[in-house]
């Protein structure tokens, strides 16, 4: 029988170690699932890391997923503290990406002095208006925000199908024209200069959500939107407001993502980028340099996986499969961070009275979830 | 409500010699061996959470027929204690012994079979099923529920103790004394013969409290272990047989309730001498009024008038106290003077101004400023997971100009309100939910008073406070009050709200029932008014009202000079 008691707050470095721990369980995991589909699970994951950093070009591939990543985490962290669930950034994303097209394909001939900055702008405007209107709804009628994000991703990227195959298309092709050289973000060191961007936006969004009053804002409303009324703080105002800058990077990575790597839009351009960032997001605990971090992993993690289908033949689905057995494994580990778990024999009914006594403790943080029911 | 203290009061009356309900377990233990012994027995008791230690050989013996108070402040291991005698957490070290027999609890379902129950301070019912369902909820009755049969077992366990419930009665139609007598019966329904009961008369009138002793002291007839935690000395004095003192976790004594006193409890309890008087000094108030209330109405989210034309006023230097069941539109009252809810009618005027319909932030700008203490205590006003500078900043960062939080700024007052009010932290960044409950409040109150406001609204201040940490609040109030501040306390201690206050409104059903002068009432009259019976001298007295008087011994001299101290609001009823 299983009895499963509470245990005392763990401390931070417990947690990194539980964190560690599970990551490097999940491999194994995922090692054995390969082997027993008949691959040498040393051979996948070496071909991992070579296709994640084997060559200069690899290693580009591989930073035209991290930055995208780091730039839609920090947009999704700035919801996230706020416990407002946008699981919106792939839409968010899209639509930043439609903004910059449009600018590039329509004013394509412009000086990149003024055109680059342009295609920011839209693509910022374009991804905050797609984040504002789950927030207004939020607001205005009380809407689950995850379902309303969730779904405004499939509105988006069914747009920018649409714009493929109707009024963007390229003579009879289904693709979208190429930008113009002046549309394209350069490069700096051998990388896009989306990197520098990226780099920005994450000492911007860590000042903002430990320095400054807006991000003290947020994580109060975060904490308990009652407390955050009671003390004055306009909360309609900064739920719109966090959310439109959640929307506006997300938007800009679509910027980059089209500007520099794709240099044109086309269906498919997110590639679950901004789902993949809300993994990244939460094992970073919504902490901007830790983002950076949980980036480069999943970034490399995507590259090499994609590199996997042609090294070994495998599909890059392997890849996705290996993110979601470290999601199981990293969220179990806050489980056993929070709980002892002991085997023995015990009386029936004792396991689930004691998940009862558990469940009745006020402050126990549940995984993931704990904290939407607020 | 007078109706079913009647009733109550009746069957009582009756049905103690009703002995022999046999929904009522007896089990092998129920022989006279233990009497005088001890049934329930712990010793040399530790447990852990991480580095707190939060019991320390801990012991504690507890009789059959005898009604055991567990006495200790806030954070003194109490609750720990009584939880790993039902069973939710297992102790590090240590025996308990039931009956001469070591036991084991992993689940509090093997101390329930055990007949060990306890009534928390918040209970664990479902609002929409009926009594009847809530007490058999969990428990072994077969596939069928046996509707009739049931509600006449219980009935008949409920006779035998004198407890009054309508097991048909859905819950949320019940008050709150009825809801602590279902959870009484769900857990005697189970076998309990141990029934230890968290802070029992917290959300009770003084006429609940009074049935609920009364029920205790069938229970110990019947032979039943009781034992009761709580901080209210006069109750420990009033009920008890032996009393157990703890203090940070460690067991300091027992002793009967008979050989000691308040003053010596109080010291055991605490450690030292503490001084119980409270110490009113006249009230010198303000000519205009702060905060002029007319008319004021508001519904609620049922469309019902959760506040029902209530119109009265505060002055500078004066504490006035409200009274009330909880639940009476206390709640209502601050969330409107905050600016968090609105008012259906009616007129706040603060030094003057309407204040209704202005945003929070304004209001705080003026010079309102509100401690609320809601039930979990953390809901409103501060936040759980930041630490104290956090929470001490939120009222007063806004002032600050520019874009970013001045975190010295913060530091620095946080570290004067830990250090004034004696708040016990390893640090000021250390995380609010961490810190004991006392010391919580003690932040709240303290970022607030810091305000220097012209109107403190404080809400249930001392809840689940120890006893040092009380009077150190109520000097706070009495210190503000004395710089001029107007005062409005919303308690739930009637006794504290008698001695403290200048003017105690009472509030039933969102109404003044009346404002008294806290020198010339009773707290029985107080306790009417709280169920919304008006007293009106020259009326013939119907058989309720009778009934009532005589329930609570109240004192018509005193009544009738309260009348005279009436305020606005006292000719509705």
């Amino acid at each position: 029988m299983i009895k499963i008691t509470r245990k005392a707050e763990a401390s931070f470095k417990k947690a990194l170690v539980a964190q560690v721990a599970a990551i490097v369980a999940a491999l194994a995991a995922a090692g054995l699932i390969m082997a027993i589909i008949g691959y040498n699970p040393l051979e996948v994951y070496s071909q991992i890391i070579a296709g994640a950093l084997g060559s200069a070009y690899r290693v580009r591939a591989s930073f035209n997923k991290i930055i995208p990543l780091v730039i839609l985490s920090l947009g999704v962290a700035v919801a996230f503290k706020m416990t407002f669930w946008n699981i919106g950034a792939e839409g968010q994303m899209a639509m930043g990406g439609f903004g910059a097209a449009y600018v590039a394909l329509h004013y394509g001939h412009l000086s990149p002095w003024i055109l680059l900055p342009a295609m920011m702008a839209a693509g910022v405007f374009c991804g905050a208006v797609w984040a504002l209107i789950p927030a207004l709804l939020k607001t205005k009628f009380n809407t689950s925000e995850t379902l309303v994000t969730l779904m405004m991703n499939y509105i988006a990227l069914k747009w920018i199908t649409y714009l493929q195959y109707g009024p963007w298309k390229e003579g009879g092709f289904p693709k979208i024209p190429t930008f113009t050289a002046n549309a394209v973000l350069p490069s700096v060191l051998g990388i896009h200069s989306g990197w520098i961007i990226a780099l920005a936006l994450t000492a911007g969004v860590h000042i903002l959500l430990t320095k400054a009053k807006l991000g003290y804002e947020i994580a109060v409303i975060g904490e308990s939107p009652t407390t955050a009324r009671y003390s004055g703080i306009a909360v309609t105002r900064v739920i719109v407001i966090a959310m439109a800058l959640s929307g506006a990077l997300c938007g800009m990575a679509g910027m980059i993502q089209s500007s520099a790597v794709e240099k044109t839009l086309s269906e498919g351009f997110t590639a679950g980028l901004g789902f993949t960032a809300v993994i990244t997001t939460w094992l970073a605990r919504l902490s901007a340099p830790g983002i950076v971090l949980t980036s480069f992993i999943f970034g490399m993690l995507l590259q090499g996986g994609s590199f996997l289908e042609i090294s070994l033949r495998i599909s890059a689905d392997m890849a996705k499969m290996l993110q979601a057995i470290i999601i199981f494994f990293v969220l179990g580990s806050e489980f056993f961070l929070n709980y002892r778990v002991r085997f023995g024999a015990g009386d029936k009914g004792a396991a689930a009275a004691a998940a009862v006594s558990a469940a009745a403790e006020p402050t126990a943080p549940a995984a993931a979830g704990g904290k939407e029911a607020r | 409500m007078v109706g079913q203290i009647q009733a109550s009061l009746g069957a009582g009356g009756e049905t103690s010699a009703g002995e022999n309900g046999n929904a009522y377990k007896e089990d092998a233990y129920n022989g006279n061996a233990y009497n005088g012994n001890a049934y329930v027995e712990m010793s040399g008791i530790c447990k852990h959470f991480g580095d707190v230690r939060a019991n320390y050989q801990v012991r504690l013996s507890v009789r059959q027929g005898e009604i055991h108070a567990i006495l200790g402040e806030n954070g003194s291991g109490n609750s720990t204690l009584m939880n790993m005698l039902t069973g939710i957490y297992s102790p590090d070290a240590g025996e308990i012994r039931l009956a001469g027999r070591p036991v084991s609890f992993t689940a509090p379902k093997d101390a329930i079979d055990q007949g060990i129950g306890m009534v928390h301070q918040h209970f664990k019912l479902v609002e929409v099923f009926t009594a009847k369902e809530n007490i058999i909820a969990g428990s072994k009755t077969g596939f069928w529920l046996r509707g009739k049969a049931l509600s006449k077992e219980i009935r008949e366990t409920c006779a035998k103790f004198g407890l009054d419930i309508d097991p048909d009665k859905k819950i949320y139609e019940l008050s709150v004394g009825e809801k602590q007598r279902v959870e009484i019966v769900k857990m005697l329904f189970r076998g309990a013969r141990v029934l230890i009961l968290d802070e029992p008369t917290a959300v009770l009138t003084p006429q609940e409290t009074r049935q609920l002793f009364d029920i205790l002291r069938k229970m110990r007839a019947q032979n039943c272990a009781i034992v009761i935690i709580t901080h209210k000395l006069h109750e420990v004095m009033e009920i008890s047989d032996r009393v157990t003192i703890m203090r940070r976790g460690e067991y300091i004594d027992t002793v009967e309730t008979a050989k000691t006193d308040s003053r010596a409890l109080t010291e055991m309890m605490v450690g030292r001498p503490v001084d119980l008087n409270i110490r009113r000094q006249p009230a010198h108030t303000s000519e205009r009024p702060v905060l002029e209330i007319k008319d004021l109405t508001a519904i609620g989210s049922h469309g019902q008038r959760v506040l029902d034309n209530m119109s009265f006023s505060v002055y500078g230097g004066e504490i006035l106290g409200v009274a009330g069941i909880a639940g009476s539109g206390q709640k209502e009252i601050c969330e409107i003077i905050a600016g968090l809810s609105k008012a259906a009618g009616g007129s706040a005027r603060f030094l003057g101004d309407e204040i209704l319909g202005l945003s929070p932030i304004e209001i705080l700008r003026r010079g309102v400023s509100m401690s609320f203490v809601p039930e979990d205590r953390l809901g409103m006003g501060l936040v759980a997971g930041m630490d104290i500078v956090a929470n001490v900043m939120l009222r007063s960062y806004q002032k600050k100009k520019g874009a970013f939080i001045d975190q010295n700024f913060g530091r620095q007052k946080a570290e004067e309100i830990v250090s004034r009010y004696d708040v016990s932290t390893p640090s000021v960044r250390h995380v609010l939910k961490k810190l004991s409950g006392g010391n919580i409040q003690k932040v709240l109150l303290g970022r607030e008073v810091d305000l220097a406001p012209a109107l403190l609204i404080t809400a249930y201040p001392v809840r689940g406070l120890d006893i040092g940490a009380s009077y150190h609040v109520y000097n706070v109030l009495s210190q503000q009050k004395e710089a001029g501040v107007a005062v409005l306390f919303i308690g739930e201690d009637l006794d504290v709200l008698l001695q403290l206050c200048d003017r105690l409104m009472v509030m039933h059903g969102g109404r003044v029932m009346d404002i008294v002068d806290p020198a010339k009432v009773t707290k029985e009259e107080v306790g009417l008014l709280m169920l919304g019976h008006k007293p009106e001298p020259g009326t013939a007295a119907g058989p309720e009202r009778e009934l009532a008087t005589a329930a609570v011994g109240g004192d018509r001299g005193n009544r009738e000079a309260s009348e005279k101290n009436s305020e606005e609001g006292a000719g509705r009823d």
